[in-house]
């Protein structure tokens, strides 16, 4: 019962703010093509396909019926998965339990965004309840500005701490050709930039992208013939939260906590610190570049601020996060989770090339999204 | 491979507007319906897999209302945006995985929030289509037309199919429009879309329902009653209706033919004892019963006047009134799994079909049916 996974290879799009040379299929067939193209598989070596998106935000009701034809689901087996910022992660859990089940063996998941075709905010303002949450909670900036104001007052955690983070985010993306933005930038033009919501400024939070992203997963028994470079899943974890926000106590990320302590239970870690080679997480802002890293026990509560300073979580550290650049450098919302998953399969499987960290053996990837929610992964190179 | 059982089920009643009701309350009715039977609480439920529509709800991350009426506190939850049937298989699937021994299935909708019409027609690619007006029945009446021309059926073969479920809706309390109504009856109701009437056409329901799977070493903690999940297959057709043949389908007749052969069912007809089809029109289950080998094609008409599809007859087919007595977006896959396994149980009431050791319940999302899903249930394991 239950079979390994790995990932076999991915494809990302080159994200940016608007493709207006391609539409929604298109969009989803160039991610698609790229990652069988990494595979050296075509679509007839795909048992089935997940894919997913925000219905909201592009304004396309049952959006994989449309995008089927540039998914390659056509005459397959197909399912969407939806659950807000971590669709992503939510595709990538279901295309594993599909080959976890033994129902099949090499499975598609692909997750997209064309946000250029709308407003995210007024989309992501509309998943609040209608009578009583969603008057006063503006999209996404609102909840994350909640927390990190409560984060910084309870450890004096400055703002330029916090700027440093995005930073080094936009500095990492500069190395990798898919990300949307790559910018050389200083504490200071971030702090000069205007709140959104306080304390997140304009160049703390992330963008909004058109994008898409496609993994190819396999069952133990296909992926050693498929590729000699496996990233083998060895946790997959998901916790959810409270319905309302208000419910939520923002004094601690429960569901990231939770999670991590699970996922590292079940992948026999016990520091993570010193036995993760590189993160690729879901930082929706810059805060939680530091806040976030001590709900994975990377450090006590209050610490993430010496991770950052010290130069553990850059490039050169220890623990490298989000070489990608991260959620602040590039977002198409239903495809990011999944971005952070085919990144961290990048890194064990040494294909990550000007963003490649040495000797990376094992991996974190995230998701985050709906009311607080999160979902975690560990990939292994064994 | 491990065996996964249905072990509880729960339905609301559909009704055209539950207005004293919100989402996550017809969630937590059915989710405490489901545990008064099966003597679970939601520390037994380990994981969730959730189905509704972002578009239907008129909220984005659809799930989120629901959270606390499932249990997902800490928890693994995750949403199938689209029909409940597929979200049965994921959930399955997450206990085949070895990660978890249940997992709760649950989908809602509230179609009367909503503009049918209008989230209809958002189905449509925004360049080519949407601009034409053209909505899910729109597109259903250009099947129907197609499906009619070309094997001779006539208004009053889909008048017959109307009588029937309709009238099968009046033994089922859970369904909406239950009627006794005759096919002359049908026949004079109002055209919505040519030649679709009134009664051709499923109404808008607002419902939900919860089914709660276990592994096999679980499933007597539960119910002594298990329904055994023994064949599924699911695909997906081309986007376009020009690109199709909306006279057959070919997503539907693989997922059949999967279904079939992980449940080693080599003769449908004659093996299987009732059958919960997915008939978001009156046409469809004509359309779909051939599709799924129930009859010749274009012959699905002799087999309904055969009268071996009614309750009584050798094959009842929508024995609760199918989607035409009820239809909640993504629920109604879910309620023909739900359904099933009430036949198997022998718990189905006044529309119960005697004796039935296997099942047959279908899903399909997308216009004019884009995707199937087809499963297997069974008595025995």
């Amino acid at each position: 019962m239950g079979q390994r996974v790995a990932v076999i290879a991915s494809g990302q799009t080159n994200h940016c703010s608007k493709r207006a040379d391609v539409n929604i299929p298109e969009l989803i067939q160039e991610a698609v093509d790229r990652a069988l193209l990494q595979a050296n598989m075509t679509l007839d070596d795909i048992d089935a396909v997940v894919i997913g998106n925000m219905e909201h935000f592009e304004g396309i009701n049952l959006s994989d019926m449309w995008a089927s034809e540039g998914a390659g689901s056509v005459l397959k087996p197909a399912i969407k998965i939806a659950t807000g910022g971590t669709t992503g992660a939510s595709v990538a859990a279901c295309a594993y339990y599909h080959c976890a089940s033994g129902l099949f063996d090499t499975v598609l998941a692909i997750g997209w965004e064309k946000l250029s075709e709308s407003d995210p905010t007024g989309g992501i303002i509309t998943a609040f309840d209608p009578i009583v949450e969603r008057l006063t909670l503006a999209g996404a900036v609102g909840g994350l500005a909640i927390e990190a104001t409560a984060y910084m007052k309870t450890y004096n955690v400055p703002e330029e701490v916090i700027a440093l983070a995005a930073v080094r985010a936009r500095k990492n993306a500069k190395n990798n050709p898919h990300a949307h933005l790559k910018l050389d930038l200083t504490v200071e033009q971030v702090l000069s930039t205007p709140y959104i919501a306080y304390p997140i400024h304009y160049l703390d939070m992330c963008p909004a992208s058109d994008g898409a992203c496609a993994v190819i997963m396999a069952s133990e028994k296909r992926a050693k013939d498929l590729t000699t470079k496996p990233a083998w899943i060895d946790a997959v974890v998901c916790r959810h939260n409270h319905a309302w926000i208000g419910d939520i106590f923002f004094g601690k990320h429960s569901t990231l906590e939770s999670a991590a302590i699970e996922a590292y239970k079940i992948a026999g870690i016990t520091d993570p610190l010193n036995e993760l080679d590189v993160i690729e997480m879901y930082d929706p802002a810059s805060y939680t570049l530091v806040s976030w890293l001590e709900y994975l026990h990377l450090c006590k509560l209050g610490e993430g601020r010496r991770l950052v300073e010290e130069g553990i979580t850059s490039m050169e550290g220890r623990l490298p996060v989000n070489p990608s650049g991260g959620v602040v450098s590039t977002n198409p919302i239903g495809a990011t989770a999944l971005i952070r998953l085919a990144e961290a399969s990048l890194q064990v499987q040494g294909r990550a090339e000007m963003r490649q960290v040495d000797g990376v053996r094992r991996a974190l990837s995230s998701g985050f999204g709906g009311s607080y929610w999160n979902e975690v992964f560990i990939l292994s190179a064994k | 491979m491990d065996r996964v059982a249905i072990v509880g089920v729960a339905q609301t009643k559909f009704a055209a507007a539950k207005v004293d009701q919100n989402y996550a309350e017809i969630a937590y009715e059915v989710t405490q319906s489901l545990f008064n039977q099966t003597g679970a609480n939601y520390n037994d439920v380990e994981n969730i897999v959730t189905a509704s529509s972002d578009f239907w709800d008129g909220r984005t991350i659809s799930s989120m209302a629901v959270q606390d009426a499932v249990g997902a506190w800490l928890k693994s939850e995750t949403k199938v945006s689209s029909d409940g049937t597929l979200a049965v298989l994921y959930a399955m699937m997450r206990i085949l995985s070895g990660s978890f021994g249940t997992t709760l299935v649950l989908a809602h909708c509230k179609s009367s929030e909503g503009d049918p019409t209008l989230i209809g027609n958002a189905v449509f690619d925004p360049i080519y289509q949407r601009q034409l007006g053209i909505d899910l029945v729109a597109a259903g009446a250009l099947q129907a037309r197609a499906y009619m021309e070309k094997y001779n059926i006539t208004q009053a073969d889909l008048a017959e199919v109307v009588a029937k479920n309709l009238g099968n809706a009046t033994r089922n309390p859970n369904a909406q429009r239950a009627m006794s109504i005759t096919a002359q009856e049908a026949m004079q109701a109002s055209l919505v879309a040519d030649p679709l009437r009134e009664y051709d056409i499923a109404p808008n329901s607002d419902g939900a329902c919860a089914i709660l799977l276990a592994r096999e070493d679980l499933v007597s903690k539960f119910t002594d009653k298990p329904v055994w999940l023994s064949g599924v297959g699911h695909y997906q057709d081309n986007y376009y209706l020009g690109d199709r043949d909306l006279t057959d389908s070919r997503a539907l007749e693989k997922a059949a033919l999967k279904a079939y052969s992980m449940a080693g069912i080599t003769n449908p007809r004659k093996e299987l004892d009732v059958v919960e089809l997915y008939d978001t029109f009156s046409y469809q289950e004509l359309l779909w019963s051939e599709v799924l080998g129930l009859a010749e094609r274009g012959k699905g008409a002799e087999l309904l006047h055969s009268g071996v599809t009614k309750i009584g007859g050798e094959l009842p087919i929508n024995p609760s009134g199918g989607v035409l007595g009820a239809h909640a977006m993504f629920v109604a896959g879910l309620v023909r799994v739900a359904e099933a396994a009430l036949q198997l149980r022998g718990e189905a009431g006044a529309h119960q079909v005697e004796g039935a050791r296997r099942a047959l319940a279908h899903g399909t999302v997308g216009p004019c049916g884009q995707t199937h899903c087809v499963w297997i249930l069974s008595k025995d394991k």
